[in-house]
């Protein structure tokens, strides 16, 4: 069989590029080595759209970011991606950072973004009641939104599938052959041949690069740590509070979640390799020192949950997007760090235009269509309760208690184009399990439902992963084994 | 319209609803998420329930059918794997279930007996990596207790709550070997007797003033790192050792669920995170009731059984139209030294010669002998000797309603004196 176009990952870029490929007439397949969409920095970040003052002007960062934070918002209404312009504000505690702030501003018009303004430390406090008294000025961006990271890929991915996007899970890249217009692609689940490659591996885009040319670029994981706070503290403050940024990054911020939790976090950390979101105290304390500076009030006793998160940066200080050099039609989509999240949709737009300044002929699709994402029972008023129920009567049995989320959309999520394999797959799609219980309520109940649907031993249901099981075995099985021999 | 709405049919709500029925109230309706009566009694299988009230050993089980069994042979109605959405202060609820739908009813009381939850590990910011195999005591006691999964083979538990406790027991009695037992304390959260017959019996260490300070492992737990800790429960470096093992429970604490309770805008007690209650366990939006775990977490069922009952008859007595309310004195019970929290937080004062008030409270740490003193400003009012007090047992005191009214201001308090030391 042979591709068009290969996806190498399914993070947030290799969704956004499957799902810009999907309107042509194109044979697309994407892989990825883990078993679901959205399982490396896609899956742990701070879940932000940014408004675009932070890259240097001139730079691809700041380009994609204005632009896919405009596409972002366009797809995430027709997609019915959760998404609310919530504004950010950076916090400025010295006259040194007080200047900064202007020059912030001055790069984010230079870089097109609208709606920026500098408050006095008074006025930030008038829209921030929480904010710290020794805030002596702020720079707030109107533009600014938070975002359902996890939602959001899976929709793009979703919609590429619904128009004829292949995908291909658990399945690494071993090797790539170049052949005669093209390349075969070697993987744990057999080889793929393809025309045109694109490389969005996110933190193995240098292993993948390496198999087609010699290394143009190094990979420098960065991890940032992070605090989830329960609802109760959801509303602590209403704006993404920011600090500075420093050279390694936007600093510690406090935000709402679009779920009505308070994200606490990151700091910048060298992991013991790309793949290790391990948490350490060390780097938590240090993450609640650098927020309570901004916000002195936060009560961190709250937390729910603590993730790490690895940045796929580079030591090159840009998002590397190009055809590789000597190796025709390969694209890198590497060292999509942050404003990585916001940048996607730009992202795949200007991939698209490299395939076709490659030589691939984009044709329209006749028909392309739009599958928004379902409500969520918890989202509905009761008239909709009732009538959701009244259509499907699973919609009335109430499987995690934390978060109001009933069989009937884990059914529904089941029946998607991507179904979830594993019990955080039901998390990412329908928030079982992202309350205050953290699933110790919900997870065997969506365990067995799991098991029941996939038609398999509930041992071979996994947490998140594939290897990452979570039951050993029955109870007694030596006894039962012994009673029937 | 109902008499009364009880949420949740576990033991706290059994015995609500019983003892309402019993004073008369013949319409009502006890809500429960789960398919069966009886709560979190169903998965704890082993024995210990009932010393008290039944003067005889249950299992969990057994002890939830004894209720079960006297509430169906009331009127009493039930709803099963119903899921209750919201309660309005005006005692409307909506609920939700699969046979019936969304549903709204009303009732002129409720009492609130949804239990608690436990709590998981980004609530004590473990740190380490994240993987499979780490649970909630509760959470493995499900999976192993009523679905017959077996969660590991190597298991260490993190914080000597009954539950992890009884887990220690169990997961050994299923074959698993249990390594270690991790409390930051320098006490155990749990009862003693579990202590001696969980651990001891099957000797299993516990590492008290230890913690767990990091998590290895690619998919699923393979080690954990344990360390002692200082005074101020940090880590002491080169105290460290590690544990090879594939599974962790967690059993560091339950925490009353009381999303609802806030939502209807009932004020709730940061230190016991349940409502305020009066000492007829009445809340302080009239005619909502509250007892059990939801109220603060008990050791002992019959406990939560007496304080569903009195919180039951309180709400039929509500009901009825007999409570007289208004011309009470309303005390206010304060936490003194060495008391971490009293329920209830508030008592009407009665003149009557025959009627007490029970307060339940803990003490922060273990003290050998002791006094409890109740004490209006500088007066003594009464005093109660008490022997072995730890913060892992809720002690209990019944306050007589005729010794309160004596008492010339409205605020009493509740503390503990360490007579041990005069002993020496």
């Amino acid at each position: 069989m042979n591709r068009d176009v290969v996806i190498i990952g399914c993070g947030i870029v290799g969704a956004a590029v499957a799902y810009e490929l999907s309107r042509y007439n194109l044979d697309v397949e994407v892989i990825e080595k883990e078993n679901d969409v959205a399982m490396g920095t896609t899956k742990a970040n701070s879940a932000i759209l940014h408004a675009g003052y932070d890259p240097a002007p001139g730079t691809l960062m700041a380009k994609l970011n204005v632009e896919g934070l405009e596409l972002a918002k366009e797809l995430c209404g027709r997609l019915n991606i959760s998404f609310r312009e919530c504004a950010s504000m950076v916090i400025a505690f010295t006259k040194e950072e007080a200047a900064e702030l202007e020059k912030l501003r001055e790069q984010g018009i230079q870089n097109g973004v609208p709606g920026m303004c500098i408050l006095s430390g008074e006025e930030a406090r008038l829209m921030e009641p929480n904010l710290s008294k020794q805030a002596l000025a702020a720079l707030l961006a109107k533009s600014s939104a938070i975002v359902n990271p996890w939602e959001y890929a899976l929709s793009l991915a979703e919609n590429a599938v619904a128009n004829g996007v292949k995908m291909r899970f658990e399945s690494d890249v071993s090797g790539i052959d170049r052949v005669e217009n093209g390349y075969e692609i070697h993987t744990t689940s057999g080889i793929v041949r393809t025309r045109y490659v694109i490389n969005a591996a996110g933190l193995n885009a240098e292993k993948i690069h390496s198999y087609v040319a010699s290394p143009s670029f190094r990979t420098l994981p960065d991890r940032g740590e992070y605090y989830l706070l329960d609802k109760s503290e959801g509303r602590r403050v209403n704006h993404v509070i920011f600090q500075c940024p420093t050279k390694v990054g936007k600093g510690t911020l406090v935000a709402p979640t679009i779920h009505g939790n308070l994200i606490v976090g990151p700091n910048n950390e060298t992991p013991r390799d790309a793949f290790d979101t391990a948490t350490t105290a060390q780097g938590l304390d240090h993450v609640a020192q650098m927020a309570k500076k901004s916000i002195p009030s936060l009560n961190l006793r709250e937390s729910i949950r603590n993730f790490a998160g690895v940045r796929a940066a580079t030591d090159f200080d840009d998002f590397i997007i190009r055809e590789v050099d000597g190796a025709p039609g390969f694209i890198d989509a590497a060292g999509i760090k942050s404003p990585g999240l916001t940048a996607a949709p730009a992202i795949a737009k200007m991939v698209v235009r490299l395939l076709e300044e490659c030589g691939l002929e984009v044709v329209q699709k006749e028909k392309w269509i739009t599958i928004p994402r379902p409500m969520r029972f918890s989202e509905m008023d009761s008239a909709e309760k009732r009538s959701a129920w009244a259509k499907n009567s699973s919609y009335g049995r109430v499987i995690c208690r934390c978060e109001t989320v009933t069989e009937g959309e884990i059914l529904n999520a089941l029946g998607s184009y991507i179904p979830p394999r594993s019990v955080d797959g039901v998390k990412r799609r329908c928030g079982a399990g992202m309350g205050r219980c953290q699933g110790g309520f919900c997870s065997p109940r969506a365990l067995d439902i799991l098991a029941k649907y996939w038609r398999v031993a509930p041992e071979e249901i996994s947490q998140d992963r594939t290897d990452m099981y979570i039951l050993t075995g029955e109870t007694k099985a030596e006894v039962k084994r012994e009673c029937t021999t | 319209m109902y008499d009364l709405i009880v949420i949740g049919g576990g033991p706290a709500g059994l015995a609500a609803a019983q003892a309402a029925y019993e004073e008369g109230l013949r319409k009502i309706l006890v809500v429960e998420r789960d398919g069966e009566l009886g709560g979190i009694l169903n998965q704890c299988i082993h024995n210990g329930f009932g010393l008290h009230y039944f003067k005889e050993e249950l299992t969990g089980p057994e002890y939830a059918l004894r209720f079960i069994r006297m509430v169906e042979k009331t009127r009493i109605e039930f709803k099963t794997d119903t899921m209750v959405l919201d309660v309005q202060p005006d005692c409307t609820v909506s609920m939700i279930s699969k046979e019936e739908g969304y549903q709204v009813c009303e009732a002129r009381s409720i009492v609130l007996a949804m239990g608690c939850r436990e709590r998981a590990r980004g609530a004590i910011v473990l740190p380490g990596a994240r993987l499979a195999g780490i649970f909630t005591a509760g959470t493995a006691q499900r999976y192993v207790n009523i679905e017959g999964h077996m969660v590991g083979h190597r298991v260490v538990i993190l914080g000597s709550g009954d539950i992890g406790l009884i887990m220690a027991r169990r997961m050994t009695l299923e074959g698993a070997k249990v390594l270690a037992c991790v409390e930051i304390m320098p006490y155990s959260g749990g009862l003693t007797r579990n202590i001696v017959q969980c651990l001891h019996d099957n000797d299993i260490p516990l590492y008290l003033s230890h913690t767990i300070v990091d998590i290895k492992g690619k998919n699923r737990v393979e080690q954990v790192t344990v360390a002692k800790v200082d005074d101020f429960k940090k880590p002491v470096t080169g105290t460290e050792f590690t544990i090879d093992c594939d599974t962790l429970l967690l059993s560091v604490g339950l925490i009353p669920e009381n999303e609802l309770t806030r939502k209807a805008g009932i004020p709730v007690d940061e230190r016991t995170r349940g409502a305020y209650v009066f000492d007829n366990m009445e809340t302080l939006t009239p005619g909502i009731f509250a007892c059990g775990n939801v109220l603060h977490v008990h050791d002992l069922v019959d406990y939560v059984t007496l304080e569903g009952q009195r919180a039951g008859r309180a709400a039929a007595v509500y009901v009825k139209g007999d409570q007289k309310t208004e011309n009470l004195r309303m005390m206010t019970l304060k936490a003194g030294k060495e008391v971490t929290y009293t329920v209830p937080q508030y008592i009407r004062v009665s003149g009557s010669a025959d009627e007490s008030a029970p307060v339940f409270f803990r003490v922060g740490r273990g003290i050998l002998k002791g006094a409890v003193v109740v004490q209006a400003e500088d007066e003594k009012i009464a005093t109660f000797n008490r022997e072995h007090m730890s913060p892992g047992e809720m002690e209990r005191v019944a306050l007589p309603m005729k010794l309160l009214s004596r008492a010339r201001v409205a605020e009493i308090s509740v503390s503990v004196e360490d007579t041990s030391e005069l002993l020496k």
